[in-house]
C-alpha cells in the first residue's frame, strides 16, 4: 500500500516529470501531444477493469461494466486519434528529406 | 503473479514517460505513440492476471463495445472533427475514473478516511470532466449553438460547487459511502460540469479541453492511489502536470488567464450594442485577385477554422505550389488558437503535406507583414482582428493578434458577411486595404489556382 509521504513524493516527482517532459514542444505540436496525453489517461482502463472485477452487487457490476466501457473507449480512441495525426507528420517529413 | 504485474506496471509508466518525451519532437514523435501504445497493451493485458477478480465476461464485453466504438470512430472522423473526437474520449476517461470511485465508494471498505476522501476527490473531478467534455464535443460538434448565459450563472456555479463539497464531506463525517449522499454527490458533480461548460464560447474551447484532459489526468491519477495502481497514479499524474502546463500556454497564447476563460464572460454583451465599424467591405473578384497575387513578391497565408471547415487545406498546398512555381515567396501565418485547438491549422497542413519549415507562428512572422504584399486570409477572423490592438471596448482586445492589416493588400475569403465564431464585428474586412472574396474556401481557392494558371 502506498501511503503517506511515499504518496506525497511519487504525486511530486511524477507531477514534475509530466511538465518537464513537454516544456520544450514546438506549438506545431500541441494538437498531437494533447491527444497523445489524452490517450495516455487511459491507462484508467486497468484499474476500471480491477474496479469490475472486484464487484458483488449487481449495481455495482452495472457501473464497473460502464466503466471498463468508456476507458476502452478513451484507450482505444485516443491512440487511434494521436496515430492518425502523426501519420501525417512522417509523410510531411519524409518529403523534405527527399 | 503479484511481482509480474508490478514489474509490467512499471514498464508501463517508464514507456508512458518515454513515449510522451518522443511526441514533444516531430521527429520522434511517432515512435512516441507507439511507445506508450505498447505500454497500454502490456499493462492491460497483465490487468486481466490480478488476483481475485471475476466477471471476466462483462469485461471482455465492455472492453470490446467500447473499444471497437471508438477504435471505429477514431478511424472515420475527418481530420477537421478532430479536437471533438478528443474531447469525447477524454470525457470517456474522466466517465471511467467516476465509475471506479462509483463502485469503490459502494464496496465502502477504506483503510483510512484519507483514501475515502482520494476516492470522493477523484470521483468528483472525474465526473466534472466527463459532463464538461461531453458539452465539449456537442459545442464543436455544432449540436449546441451558442453559449448558453443567464443571470447569476457564476453565482449558482459557485453554489452547486459548494453543495457537491459538503455532500462529500457529510459521506466522510458520516462514514455512510453507500447511501443517497453518494447519489447527490454525483448528481452535483456532474450538474456542475455541464454548468460550468456551457456558458464557454466556442473561441475559448481549446483551452477548456486542455483543461479537463488535466482533469482528467488528475483524476486517474488520485483513483490510482486508491487502488494502490502504481500505473495509473504515474500516467495520470504526468498527464495531470503536462496538461496543466498545455493550457497555460495556449493561454497565454490567447492573452487570457484561465480563470477568465472560466469565469469571464466572453462575448457576453454584443449582442445589444455594436461596435460601429469604418469603412465598407470591398469585394474582389478571382481574376483581379489572381493578378494581384501572381505579380506580388511575397504572399503570406493565413489560415483559420473555415479552411477547416471547407475541407480546403489541399487546394491551399497546390495553391502554394502554383505560386512557388512562379517565384513567389510564400509563408504560411499560424496563430496558436486558429481553429479549435491549438496546432490545428499545423495538424491540417501537414495532412497535405505543406513543409512545416514555411509555417511561422505569431511572434516570427508578425515583422514581416509590412513588407508583405498579399496576405491571404482563408477562414480566420477573430485572429487578424485589428481591434484586439486599437478598441479597448471589444471582448477581444489584448489578445496578440497577427497583424495582416499592415499588409500592402489583404484578400479575405470568406463564405457570406458573418462574424467571427466570438460574434464580434471584424474591422479588417473594412480596411482600406482589404477585399473580400466571397465563397467556399475550397471553391474559390480552386479558381484563384486556375486564375493564376492562366496568367
Amino acid at each position: 500500500m502506498i501511503e503517506g509521504f511515499t504518496a506525497l513524493y511519487i504525486f511530486m516527482l511524477a507531477a514534475f516529470t509530466g511538465y518537464e517532459v513537454i516544456s520544450r514542444v514546438p506549438v506545431i505540436l500541441h494538437t498531437p501531444l494533447m491527444s497523445g496525453s489524452n490517450f495516455v489517461h487511459g491507462i484508467v482502463l486497468v484499474g476500471a477493469m480491477v474496479a469490475l472485477g472486484h464487484a458483488d452487487t449487481t449495481l455495482e457490476r452495472v457501473i464497473g461494466f460502464f466503466g471498463v466501457m468508456l476507458s476502452a473507449g478513451n484507450a482505444v480512441g485516443g491512440y487511434v486519434v494521436t496515430e492518425r495525426m502523426l501519420e501525417m507528420f512522417k509523410s510531411s517529413k519524409g518529403r523534405d528529406k527527399r | 503473479m503479484d511481482t509480474v504485474i508490478e514489474i509490467c506496471y512499471f514498464l508501463a509508466a517508464m514507456l508512458f514517460i518515454l513515449g510522451l518525451k518522443r511526441m514533444s519532437s516531430p521527429l520522434t514523435a511517432r515512435a512516441g505513440i507507439l511507445w506508450a501504445g505498447s505500454g497500454m497493451l502490456v499493462a492491460t493485458l497483465i490487468t486481466f492476471f490480478w488476483p481475485g477478480m471475476e466477471n471476466y465476461l462483462l469485461m471482455t464485453v465492455a472492453i470490446a463495445i467500447g473499444g471497437v466504438a471508438a477504435w471505429w470512430s477514431g478511424r472515420k472522423v475527418a481530420m477537421t472533427n478532430m479536437p471533438q473526437m478528443i474531447a469525447l474520449y477524454n470525457g470517456m476517461g474522466g466517465g471511467g475514473a467516476g465509475a471506479i470511485a462509483a463502485v469503490e465508494l459502494l464496496k465502502g471498505d477504506f483503510h483510512s478516511d484519507a483514501f475515502l476522501t482520494l476516492a470522493l476527490l477523484g470521483a468528483l473531478i472525474g465526473s466534472v470532466s466527463f459532463s464538461g467534455s461531453i458539452i465539449a464535443f456537442a459545442k464543436l460538434q455544432g449540436l449546441m449553438k451558442r453559449p448558453l448565459r443567464f443571470a447569476f450563472q457564476h453565482h449558482i456555479n459557485l453554489v452547486i460547487f459548494a453543495l457537491a463539497l459538503a455532500a462529500g464531506g457529510l459521506i466522510i463525517k458520516t462514514g455512510d459511502t453507500a447511501g443517497i449522499g453518494l447519489l447527490i454527490f454525483f448528481a452535483l458533480a456532474l450538474a456542475f460540469g455541464v454548468l460550468k461548460t456551457l456558458p464557454i464560447g466556442g473561441a475559448d474551447m481549446p483551452v477548456v479541453i486542455s483543461l479537463y484532459n488535466a482533469l482528467t489526468g488528475l483524476a486517474v491519477g488520485v483513483e490510482g492511489f486508491v487502488l494502490d495502481n502504481a500505473a495509473m497514479i504515474i500516467a495520470g499524474t504526468v498527464v495531470g502536470a503536462a496538461g496543466t502546463l498545455l493550457t497555460q500556454l495556449m493561454a497565454r497564447a490567447m492573452n487570457r488567464s484561465i480563470g477568465h476563460v472560466l469565469f469571464g464572460s466572453f462575448g457576453e454583451e454584443h449582442g445589444e450594442e455594436q461596435e460601429t465599424v469604418e469603412g465598407s467591405l470591398k469585394p474582389i473578384d478571382v481574376t483581379d485577385a489572381g493578378i494581384m497575387m501572381a505579380y506580388a513578391e511575397r504572399v503570406i497565408i493565413v489560415p483559420g477554422y473555415g479552411m477547416a471547415v471547407a475541407q480546403a487545406q489541399h487546394k491551399i498546398k497546390e495553391l502554394m505550389h502554383v505560386l512557388l512555381d512562379r517565384g513567389i515567396d510564400v509563408k504560411f501565418a499560424i496563430h496558436p488558437v486558429a481553429g479549435r485547438m491549438p496546432g490545428h491549422m499545423n495538424v491540417l497542413l501537414a495532412e497535405a503535406d505543406v513543409p512545416y519549415d514555411r509555417l511561422y507562428d505569431l511572434d516570427e512572422i508578425n515583422a514581416q507583414f509590412p513588407q508583405t504584399d498579399v496576405v491571404l486570409v482563408i477562414g480566420a477572423n477573430d485572429v487578424v482582428n485589428p481591434m484586439a490592438r486599437s478598441n479597448p471596448e471589444s471582448p477581444i482586445y489584448g489578445m496578440p493578434i497577427l497583424n495582416v492589416d499592415q499588409a500592402r493588400n489583404v484578400i479575405i475569403i470568406k463564405r457570406g458577411q458573418g462574424k467571427g465564431f466570438s460574434g464580434v464585428e471584424n474591422a479588417l474586412f473594412y480596411a482600406d486595404n482589404a477585399r473580400m472574396l466571397y465563397g467556399d474556401g475550397q471553391g474559390m481557392t480552386g479558381e484563384l489556382i486556375q486564375a493564376i494558371k492562366q496568367l
